[in-house]
């Protein structure tokens, strides 16, 4: 594989740019493969990566029905962070900071990852003590999170709306410093590329019709380019889980349902960290561009349409004027949609199944983007060892029979509001 | 914006009501011996289906009943409503 270097960069310049590698290839399925990854979005390539890397296992085929990054993983709001008061989530994405930092540098490619901290708003008391709770939990986890005051919110955000006669003041605000964002298609790019020079297939414009299965195992899957004999599958398909686990017999504890994002006009640099509202769902950050990046609810019924409605976006929205009144002067330049796996309890599925050879990823909820390197670090030992990595021995699919669930936010199973 | 007919009310905007889930989920009977394994699927478990989804809206923001709608989770188009005591299908 070509190296990318300010040298190559040079020396390509002065070439007219013609001495450019496909930064992969695109290949004929072959019959037999021994790991099928389903799903081309940034788990499933993080996956065969580091099926490839850490367990040397190469013979791998990553298929996907669209093309790579054209799914969730090219729709997310590239916010990064490990925020969270749980055990069981605050390790797991805590290797994903480790994973993360040192990406770029790893995968030989310009992931842009921006460490420039995740700012949760508290508008009352009650919520001052909760987030002094759930930064204690983070701290003893060895994350690192700061309690901040009104005046310290200020002079981070001056933007805020401060003034005294606002409907949900601004008392203080949890911050992680590590936390940030990064190019998300940068994500999908790099895990293909290291993936492709390492030997796996990535085969796009390729859908799964079906699975062979004989005697409890799984012996290939059919698709739109023919029938592949394989031992070990993973599933990777977010927001397609359920149409997956119809084909196998199989009803989850998720539902799918869309969530829009959008985009403003690009402006000069006005916001330097990623906000959360907390009195709502909102949150936003400044791309490099200059586009203030907004999402934040559901739009709160069971679809696998990657296109919104108006009346979420507009409810969305209402909660980021309150926030940044200066909101309101933009013009919106893009909005859309993808679609999320929403589990009963607000936290991921990685795991084994009934079906020996089969593996499950899914339950992402809003956050898969953060997860991205530790679901693939993760999903990858599942596969290769075919038992559960410590990381993601919480995540279990029976866990919601068992009574084990890991709640982080104590919603229940409506998930269309969590 | 969904257009949902109310079988009560008529033609609104879905401003006017709130999402209930899938409404062929069954809770267990009362004062019967029920299994974990029923919890669980009464509970937790979900077709989720890409398709026709019969589910149940609650007009909160008009005549405060809970009723039925055959949707399509793929393209939103509403095929009917029903009320909530109505059988469908």
């Amino acid at each position: 594989m070509q190296k990318y270097s300010f040298l190559s960069l040079i020396k390509n310049a002065i070439s007219g740019h013609k001495g450019w590698e496909v930064a992969w290839k695109d290949p004929t399925p072959k019959k037999e493969y021994d790991v099928v990854i389903i799903g081309g979005g940034g788990h499933g390539l993080a996956t065969a990566y580091y099926l490839a890397k850490e367990h040397k296992i190469t013979n791998i085929a990553v298929i996907e029905k669209g093309w790579i990054g054209g799914g969730n993983v090219g729709r997310n709001t590239t916010i990064i962070r490990s925020n969270y008061m749980h055990d069981e989530n605050g390790l797991f994405y805590e290797k994903g900071m480790d994973l993360w930092r040192s990406m770029s540098q790893d995968l030989n490619f310009n992931i842009m990852f921006s460490p420039r901290g995740i700012i949760n708003l508290a508008h009352s008391d009650a919520q001052m003590n909760a987030y002094a709770r759930r930064g204690n939990s983070m701290r003893l986890n060895g994350i690192d999170a700061v309690l901040l005051d009104r005046e310290e919110v200020k002079k981070k955000v001056p933007v805020l709306d401060f003034s005294d006669n606002v409907r949900f003041p601004i008392f203080g605000a949890l911050m992680q410093p590590s936390a940030g964002t990064a190019r998300h298609d940068a994500v999908a790019w790099g895990y293909a590329r290291q993936a492709d020079s390492m030997g796996v297939d990535i085969i796009q414009h390729c859908e799964v019709t079906g699975f062979d299965i004989s005697k409890g195992k799984i012996q290939g899957i059919k698709t739109s380019r023919g029938d592949i004999k394989t031992k070990k599958v993973g599933l990777c398909v977010a927001g397609s889980t359920s149409i997956l686990a119809e084909m196998l017999n199989m009803t989850l504890p998720i539902e799918t349902h869309l969530l829009q994002a959008c985009v403003s006009e690009p402006i000069k640099p006005i916001l330097d960290h990623v906000v959360t509202f907390g009195a709502g769902h909102f949150y936003c950050s400044q791309s490099d561009k200059g586009e203030m990046v907004m999402g934040g609810d559901l739009d709160g019924y069971n679809s696998y349409a990657q296109r919104g409605n108006l009346p979420t976006l507009q409810h969305v929205l209402t909660e980021g004027i309150a926030m940044f009144p200066f909101l309101s002067k933009l013009n919106m330049l893009r909005t859309w949609g993808g679609i999320m796996d929403m589990s009963m309890d607000g936290s991921p599925i990685i795991d084994k199944t009934h079906i020996a050879g089969l593996y499950l990823n899914c339950g992402w909820c809003y956050g898969g983007f953060k997860a991205t390197p530790a679901s693939g670090f993760t999903f990858a030992h599942t596969i290769a060892q075919d038992r559960v990595h410590e990381l993601n021995s919480g995540f279990r699919l029976d866990r919601f029979s068992s009574g084990h669930l890991i709640d982080e936010k104590g919603l229940g199973t409506k998930t269309w509001i969590s | 914006m969904l257009y949902i007919k109310c079988p009560h009310c008529g033609l609104r905007s879905q401003n006017e009501f709130a999402y209930g889930g899938d409404a062929s989920v069954k809770r267990p009977e009362l004062n019967k011996e029920i299994s974990d394994q029923e919890w669980d699927e009464f509970v937790y478990l979900r077709k989720s289906p890409r398709g026709k989804h019969l589910e149940l809206w609650h007009h909160v923001s008009g005549c405060r009943q809970w009723i039925k709608v055959l949707r399509d989770t793929s393209t939103h188009e509403i095929f009917n409503t029903y009320k909530s005591e109505e059988k469908v299908g």
